[in-house]
């Protein structure tokens, strides 16, 4: 069957099998390898992908119900050279080690500050405990969205200013 | 010599907004965080090559069977199928079995029968991931079920079936028996003691589980003669011989490539039969290959951890001075004995069990066996078996407070090996390096409030709630190993090491050992700047690929800092004192005038006369004089062979709340205090330490792989293998105390693994404090909320 989804802004039609997985169509037949797999049983959430602008796994979604609707992975977060605030986060506070669960996370993550600016370290917990890390116990991912958080806030308060005046 | 710190915690709401750039030690944002963070990382599922095709793993359904037939006719024919292989296929080229690290053998693909549930019976290689997948169902195994044996005490019984028939001559299920320290002594020290407590104490199965699972992609050219491997391997060299022999493939014309790893644990030591089938699958077809296992073939199939059933005993004087720990151990090595541990040690490092006190005496027994579960043993941030061991003796200490009615934290500091003992020899023969305990202990206790604590507890009790307080004190031993004890398969537990500095200053260094998450390429540029003054960012670390690394054992047993980071250090003191050889010729005086600050060559008494690191670079590689028969150049390379391992500690405390009516165990709070000598990036040591402390939840609270009757494993999937998430675990609070290692170059210990090792002790001694009230002592892990709910009520069970 045919399909055409957009990704990170770009739009793509190809031809693919009715089965085949939305995590397997933006690795193998997209080649963006950022999205990970780590599970059979939808449980570890290292292939978290925005789908309409909500977090999905995309393990557990097929490519053909991505037809007609934009998709955006890790590899969209960054501006250019720019990194995301969120990816500026985990960068300050180490909140990745391997980095293989870093793009979910970071999906997720991204999703629950454009949701809730401020949150708090129960709402961050509560937001990444449908996924798994197993390298940093957590404490410094809390951190890098709080330190995101801080600076989107900062950074909203300086373009005020500069507006205002 | 110790120096304590201030308590490092930072709050969540606050952290350290810094970029600082040291030329050396210090906290550092890591270099390799810029792809990782784009999903520009490198994984070994990541590679795509031109043509390649990929493999699928049919798995037996059965603990033991027979295989009585095998028709792969329906799968040939299926859509993309390019080979189908099978054991006799297999036999025939002499390749059915291998090597395991143990000098065990392994089945490649099970011939004759199948010893655990998930072992391999046939591969697929096909057009895509899907079309292999569709073709084992349409192989036909015929298979003669035979009764499996499942727990260790029925495999020594003399009627258990015989699991390895393979071995000739082989009629039971005994791999080895072990023994350490002095049994007569032991005797007579407990004989003569006024208190004697015993407890079984059982350490289930787990599993490493890295969030990436275990693959790799094979591409054999059959004109160059040459094999690419790129695999999830922990120890891309020793892979390489091993591939040499098992495959026949001279070893040059092998290239193990590991590129980023989605952790490891230890999971990624062993060899696994999937990469071989890779191999064999890209020799078959000419094409590349990949395979890449899926969760449940990740939780079955590869290496657990643990699985021993230990019966420890403690002597002691009634005013609590321990004399004596005696242990015997029954080990479950699964159907083929894979441990990766040297060879001389093959209970690993469990001798150190002595823990940090000093004893008057010291004995364990254990013997080995072999089940129908899968094989592997040393793994999940063991240590070589090292968290065996420190739970064992931290459980039954805790046990033994309990009994003489001490507080657990009195007993342990009366205990403790004192400062100036060190170098100290235990009864099992280690020799501690190094180590100052009782400062790590009292800043845990001041971090965490203990007495206080100890009040709210009291307070609580009486009110009916259910507080617990649990401590750990742990010594590790890690950085295997000097070479003429620690080998495994006959290699070296030696590092390579290789530095050149280009002429405009910028250097490149090449590791043996390999990331798998701890941060190498920030560490080591770290060490080379430290010694050679090089700003790190101008410091490229090359590793995981053995075309371009100096040969070396690899990263597991938190080996990397003890022996390649040493190794690191010597390098660039070798480059330096080329370098100021240099110097002094440029400055036009003797070496011996020649002062080193980071990074310049200066004229002692005259600083500002002076030459940089990368003046000196340019003037190795470009043209003028070099002092008399010195080569161009300025580059270095050492094989470090270390002289001992290095030996971590810390002191963890943790606080736990069950609730009364539903058992459930919440862990309030956590205190790590660790002291692993000179600190090299202190954000990265408080990462590793926290993944370890989380590894412990799991472990204590969550985690095992348990199996029916029949040998179905209970644990295949991460519904049914519980790992922490970031509502099971606390805000870690974390401090340390620097005690440098005397014979490490810079004095640096290993920590990848202390947290793994220490805190599951810490989490059930304070679960069991807290179910004080109901007069326990003793309940083993995992402490589910049924487990514990059993206990409460008086009929805990082991889990084994
Ligand atoms: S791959 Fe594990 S949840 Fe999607
Ligand atoms: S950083 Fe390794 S799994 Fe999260």
């Amino acid at each position: 069957m045919q399909v055409t989804v957009t990704v990170n802004g770009v739009e793509y039609t190809k031809e693919i099998e009715g089965r085949l997985l939305l995590v397997h169509f933006l690795r193998d037949t997209l080649g963006l390898t950022g999205t990970h797999w780590g599970c059979d049983t939808s449980n570890c959430g290292t292939c978290v992908v925005w789908m309409d602008g909500e977090p999905v796994k995309s393990c557990t979604v097929l490519a053909a119900m991505a037809g007609g609707r934009e998709v955006r992975t890790v590899e969209g977060l960054a501006n250019g050279a720019e990194l995301d605030p969120i990816q500026e986060g985990f960068r300050q506070c180490h909140g990745l080690q391997c980095g293989f669960c870093t793009p979910g996370m970071l999906m997720t993550c991204r999703h629950l500050l454009d949701k809730n600016p401020d949150p708090t370290e129960g709402e961050i917990r509560e937001a990444i405990s449908g996924q798994i890390c197993r390298c940093t116990g957590y404490s410094s991912i809390v951190r890098s969205v709080r330190w995101a958080a801080v600076h989107e806030a900062e950074a909203a308060e300086t373009k005020e200013e500069a507006v205002a005046q | 010599m110790t120096t304590v710190q201030e308590p490092s915690q930072v709050k969540l709401t606050e952290f350290e907004d810094n970029d600082q750039k040291p030329v050396g030690f210090g906290r550092m944002l890591r270099k390799e965080d810029a792809r990782l963070l784009r999903g520009r990382g490198r994984f070994v599922d990541d590679v795509q090559l031109p043509g390649m095709l990929h493999l699928a793993i049919l798995r037996s359904p059965f603990a033991h069977a027979n295989i009585v037939s095998i028709d792969t006719s329906a799968a040939e024919a299926s859509p993309g199928v390019k080979a189908v292989v099978t054991g006799e296929t297999l036999k025939g080229l002499g390749l059915a079995w291998m090597p395991t690290l143990s000098n065990d053998v392994q089945a490649v693909l099970a011939t004759d029968k199948v010893r655990f549930q998930g072992q391999e019976v046939a591969f697929v290689v096909a057009e895509d991931r899907y079309q292999a997948r569709d073709a084992l169902e349409l192989i036909d195994v015929e298979y003669d079920v035979l009764d499996p044996v499942i727990d260790v005490r029925r495999a020594l019984e003399p009627d258990a079936p015989i699991i390895r028939t393979d071995l000739e001559g082989k009629n039971d299920n005994h791999v080895f028996d072990w023994e350490t320290g002095d049994e007569e002594e032991t005797n007579r020290v407990f004989a003569e003691a006024d208190v004697i407590v015993k407890e079984d104490i059982v350490y289930p199965r787990v599993h490493p589980a890295p969030m990436e699972t275990c693959g790799s992609v094979a591409d054999f050219d059959p004109v160059e003669g040459k094999l690419r491997l790129w695999s999830t391997t922990q120890a891309p060299h020793a892979h390489r011989t091993l591939y040499a022999i098992v495959a026949g493939i001279p070893e040059h014309k092998i290239q193990v490539i590991a590129p980023d790893i989605g952790g490891g644990f230890g999971n990624k030591v062993p060899i696994y039969p999937g990469y071989v089938h890779s191999i064999v699958g890209s020799i078959v077809t000419g094409k590349p290959v990949k395979w890449m296992e899926d969760r449940s073939e990740n939780l079955i199939s590869t290496g657990f951890a643990r699985d021993y059933i230990m019966r420890a005993e403690i002597a002691a004087t009634r005013e609590g001075k321990i004399l004596a720990i005696r242990t015997n151990v029954l080990a479950d090595h699964g159907a083929f004995n894979g441990t990766a541990a040297p060879v001389k040690y093959p209970a690993g490092f469990f001798g150190v069990f002595t823990g940090s006190y000093d004893l008057q005496a010291a004995h364990c027994k254990m013997t080995a066996v072999y089940t129908n579960k899968a094989p592997g043993g040393v793994a999940y941030a063991c240590s070589f078996r090292i968290t065996e061991a420190v739970y064992l003796v931290e459980r039954i200490v805790d046990v033994l407070a309990y009994e003489l009615q001490m507080d657990p934290a009195e007993l342990r500091l009366k205990n403790f090996i004192q400062k100036d003992q060190f170098p100290y020899t235990t009864k099992t023969g280690w020799v501690y390096d190094s180590g100052d305990y009782e400062p790590t202990m009292r800043l845990a206790m001041e971090m965490a409030g203990y007495d206080e604590l100890r009040k709210e507890q009291a307070e609580k009790r009486a009110r009916g709630e259910l507080m617990g307080i649990g401590i750990s004190f742990f010594t590790e031993a890690v950085g295997a190993g000097p070479r003429k004890d620690m080998d495994i398969l006959g290699l070296g537990m030696a590092d390579g090491c290789e530095l050149r500095v280009h002429p405009t200053g910028k250097a490149v260094v090449r590791l043996s050992v390999k990331t798998q998450g701890q941060g190498h390429e920030t560490t080591f540029a770290q060490i080379i700047a430290e010694e050679l003054g090089i700003p790190p960012a101008d410091i490229d670390v090359v590793h995981g690929d053995t075309d371009n690394t100096p040969f070396g054992l690899g990263t597991y047993g938190s080996r990397s800092t003890p022996v390649s980071g040493a190794a690191a250090a010597l390098v660039a003191r070798k480059v330096r004192d080329k370098a100021k050889l240099i110097a002094s010729a440029m400055l036009e005086v003797s070496v011996a005038d020649i002062d080193w600050v980071k990074g310049s060559f200066s004229v002692k008494g005259d600083p500002g006369k002076s030459v940089t690191i990368q003046d000196i670079a340019m003037r190795a590689h470009g043209a003028g004089d070099l002092p008399d028969g010195m080569e161009g150049g300025l580059e270095a390379q050492i094989c470090y062979n270390p002289s001992n391992l290095t030996y971590p500690h810390g002191a963890y405390i943790c606080v736990v709340d069950v609730d009364p009516g539903t058992a459930e165990v919440k862990v309030r709070r956590f205190i790590a205090v660790d002291d692993c000598g000179t600190r090299i990036n202190p954000m990265i040591i408080e990462g590793q330490v926290h993944g370890g402390l989380t590894d412990g939840v799991g472990m204590a609270l969550m985690e095992m792989i348990s199996f029916d009757e029949d040998g179905n494993c209970l644990g295949a999937s991460l519904m049914d293998y519980l790992i922490p998430t970031a509502l099971e675990v606390p805000d870690w609070e974390t401090g340390y105390t620097v005690t440098p290692s005397p014979h490490h170059p810079i004095g640096a210990k290993g920590v990848g693994e202390s947290a793994t090792v220490g805190s599951p002790p810490a989490i059930v001694n304070a679960v069991v404090d807290a179910l004080k009230p109901y007069g326990i002592r003793h309940a083993d892990m995992p402490l589910t909320p049924s487990r514990v709910w059993d206990a409460m009520r008086g009929q805990a069970t082991p889990p084994i």
